[in-house]
């Protein structure tokens, strides 16, 4: 976890960066969790008053937005397509193989905090289906075994 | 002279390998001091051949692929620098059937240019359409979109010319141009590779756009899942600004046109053009009630010309052109071309842009090849999520949007998901009512509360459970999604779902379509 005196301040850079826009917020938001990798909660109110809104608000747009995470994610960030045209072409079993190889589900990071799972509604790869994103890095037409070597690539624990 | 040779940096590309086939391209010339010079273009769309390597010859442009780094040495070696044979030999780049046999108009330049190079797209026919709308009234220039018949390519159809003509006639200080680029439709990619391969194209539309209702601001409304494209257009609108084309004084016309790329969140109904608008306030996508139309009241309050990738893509090429060029291709009232996206299982998948009137069995066999595993296609989804499942008996219907909607299908933004016979479409019919239930917005009952109840009644059905019983109860609830939804996520629904029971009863387990309804 961040220290906190860090993370508000730069929680703050990024809203005197942003807050002059038009519909700051979603900048505001992007912002935070590229340079955090999640929106921590302290940053709410912090948010709230700089935009002149409810901290209610500030919560409400976080979470009606999938992308947007209050937590850390994992060291490495798996999504899954689960769409049709990846479903076509198999994305169902690959699913089953990394739900039981890192034994949790979507939308969850591993107990050693070193994968989070997540499932995405196209990745726009239909045309090279399935598709899977680690990290920075799209893969299309993955099967079981190139997805074990992928994941077999990644950096060993820190 | 060095050797031009092209390396798409299409993110699908680069999913199957470009990046580093560039890099082997690069080292091995290095090693062996040849003079080349790697341009990174958009793709050509076939993707079943990427990476697509095509080198510049004398006779044109010569392709090879599928490319795998591994590749890169036996290519040296057989002198495909000038064009030599080579098994991932495919020829000159454009009499490769596929692609000749198309209709790019929206696409001319993609796969061709390098797409963040303003000299090649100008060098390749762009900013003509600006150039010429800079000479006209605003009335003008919504005259020739009029007149081309052009219709929302997002997927709702509605003619744009009306809907820009609602916006210059509406008196406001402030008007806005909001491109929807949240391409959330499974299937569906064609946005995607506009922005990444001829991001200009997009800025140019959306200038014009800008001149012929008198909006000052473009937003361009990205999902999140396009971090390519992101790149592109935000390099591609640097050099707008640099050059004029965009600013305070577009080309010294003494007009204003400013953009910006604003990043979505993840959520599917943001699509929706005003939960989209919602978003760009920087609220919820809650979807708003209509009336007011968006032309009228739209982004913060004022009048709002929004438009998908391909409505706006497609307009350079109608005022370089005239309206008239662009009416010409097409049939009935769907006129101009349609840039279809084949996926899901084909052995061919890709991007084919057609005129309006082919047919689903061409696209499916003649382009797609047939199913990538070798067994019968057994249903097709077009559309999108919300589209309608086909099965073989209805393949040979026009690629029309009436056509479609008298099936109860739609042509939507032109996606084509095949599946195979293993497919079990009680299942996809599952997954439609849960895809609704993750991204409903929550603002209507219908959707909201009936998404839920829809993918419980399925999961019974699925089960086998009490069918005489649960078949009504799934119909009663699709209707009620049909008619008492606000926008299209829940009012849509109903389409893979009743389209899967209808043409698919066994796989419901019921045996008929007596029995199914």
């Amino acid at each position: 976890m961040l220290e906190t005196s860090t993370m508000l301040a730069t929680v703050q850079q990024v809203i005197s960066n942003n807050q002059d826009k038009p519909g700051a917020l979603l900048p505001i938001l992007h912002g935070i969790q590229d340079a955090l990798g999640y929106i921590p909660d302290d940053s709410v109110p912090v948010i709230a008053k700089a935009l002149a809104l409810s901290r209610a608000e500030v919560h409400g747009v976080i979470s009606f937005y999938h992308y947007f995470r209050t937590t850390p994610p994992g060291k490495h960030k798996i999504q899954l397509c689960r769409a049709e045209s990846c479903q076509a072409m198999g994305s169902k079993a690959l699913e089953t193989h990394l739900k039981n190889k890192l034994g949790i589900d979507f939308h969850e990071t591993t107990a050693d905090g070193q994968y989070s799972l997540d499932a995405v509604y196209c990745l726009g790869m239909c045309a090279c289906s399935p598709a899977v994103q680690i990290d920075n890095d799209i893969h299309g037409r993955v099967s079981k075994e190139s997805l074990e070597q992928l994941l077999s690539n990644l950096e060993p624990a820190a | 002279m060095s050797i031009n040779v092209y390396v798409p940096c299409d993110s699908s590309a680069i999913a199957l390998g470009a990046d580093r086939v560039a890099a082997a391209i690069s080292e091995y010339a290095q090693q062996n001091s040849l003079d080349i010079q790697i341009i990174r273009n958009g793709s050509r769309g076939l993707y079943w051949l990427e990476s697509l390597v095509e080198v510049a010859t004398d006779a044109g442009r010569v392709a090879y692929g599928p490319v795998q780094p591994e590749d890169v040495a036996s290519l040296f070696a057989a002198n495909f620098l000038q064009g030599g044979d080579h098994p991932l030999a495919l020829g000159l780049t454009e009499e490769i059937p596929y692609l000749k046999k198309q209709q790019r108009l929206t696409f001319a330049r993609v796969g061709i240019t390098n797409p963040i190079s303003l000299a090649d797209y100008i060098a390749h026919d762009g900013y003509k359409g600006l150039n010429n709308a800079l000479s006209l009234a605003p009335s003008d220039i919504v005259k020739h979109v009029t007149d081309s018949g052009l219709r929302g390519r997002g997927g709702a159809a509605f003619p744009t010319g009306i809907k820009w003509n609602t916006v210059l006639n509406t008196p406001s200080e402030q008007k806005y141009i909001v491109c929807n680029a949240d391409e959330g439709d499974s299937g569906t990619f064609s946005d995607r590779m506009i922005m990444e391969g001829d991001p200009f194209v997009l800025i140019e539309g959306m200038t014009i756009a800008g001149l012929a209702v008198g909006a000052t601001q473009g937003y361009i409304y990205l999902r999140v899942e396009y971090p390519h494209a992101h790149k592109a257009l935000n390099s591609a609108i640097n050099a707008a600004y640099e050059a004029g084309y965009l600013g305070d004084n577009v080309l010294n016309s003494g007009k204003a046109f400013h953009l910006e790329v604003r990043l979505g969140a993840g959520a599917y109904v943001c699509g929706e053009e005003t939960s989209l608008m919602e978003s760009l306030e920087g609220k919820r996508g809650l979807v708003r009630f209509k009336p007011p139309l968006p032309a009228i009241k739209g982004l913060f309050g004022q009048p709002t010309v929004i438009n998908n990738v391909i409505s706006l893509a497609s307009v350079p090429i109608i005022l370089a052109k005239g309206g008239e060029y662009y009416r010409d291709f097409g049939m009935g009232r769907s006129r101009g071309t349609l840039p279809l996206q084949l996926a899901g299982n084909l052995k061919q998948p890709g991007l084919v842009e057609l005129a309006f009137g082919g047919s689903l069995r061409e696209l499916l066999y003649d382009f797609g090849g047939g199913s990538a595993t070798g067994r019968p296609i057994k249903a097709v989804q077009v559309g999108g999520p919300l589209g309608a499942y086909l099965p073989e008996s209805q393949f040979d219907t026009p690629l029309d949007y009436e056509a479609f909607a008298a099936l109860w299908a739609v042509l939507g933004h032109g996606g084509v998901v095949a599946f195979d016979d293993t497919v079990d479409m009680a299942e996809m019919a599952k997954y439609s009512m849960e895809f609704c239930a993750i991204e409903s917005c929550g603002k209507c009952t219908p959707c909201r509360i009936g998404s839920t109840r829809g993918y419980e009644v399925l999961d019974e059905i699925t089960q086998g459970h009490d069918l005489e019983k649960n078949i009504p109860l799934l119909r009663s609830l699709c209707d009620t999604l049909l008619s008492g939804s606000l926008c299209a996520l829940g009012g849509m629904t109903p389409y893979p779902v009743l389209s899967a029971l209808n043409h698919f009863p066994t796989d419901f387990g019921v045996n008929n379509k007596a029995n199914a309804a």
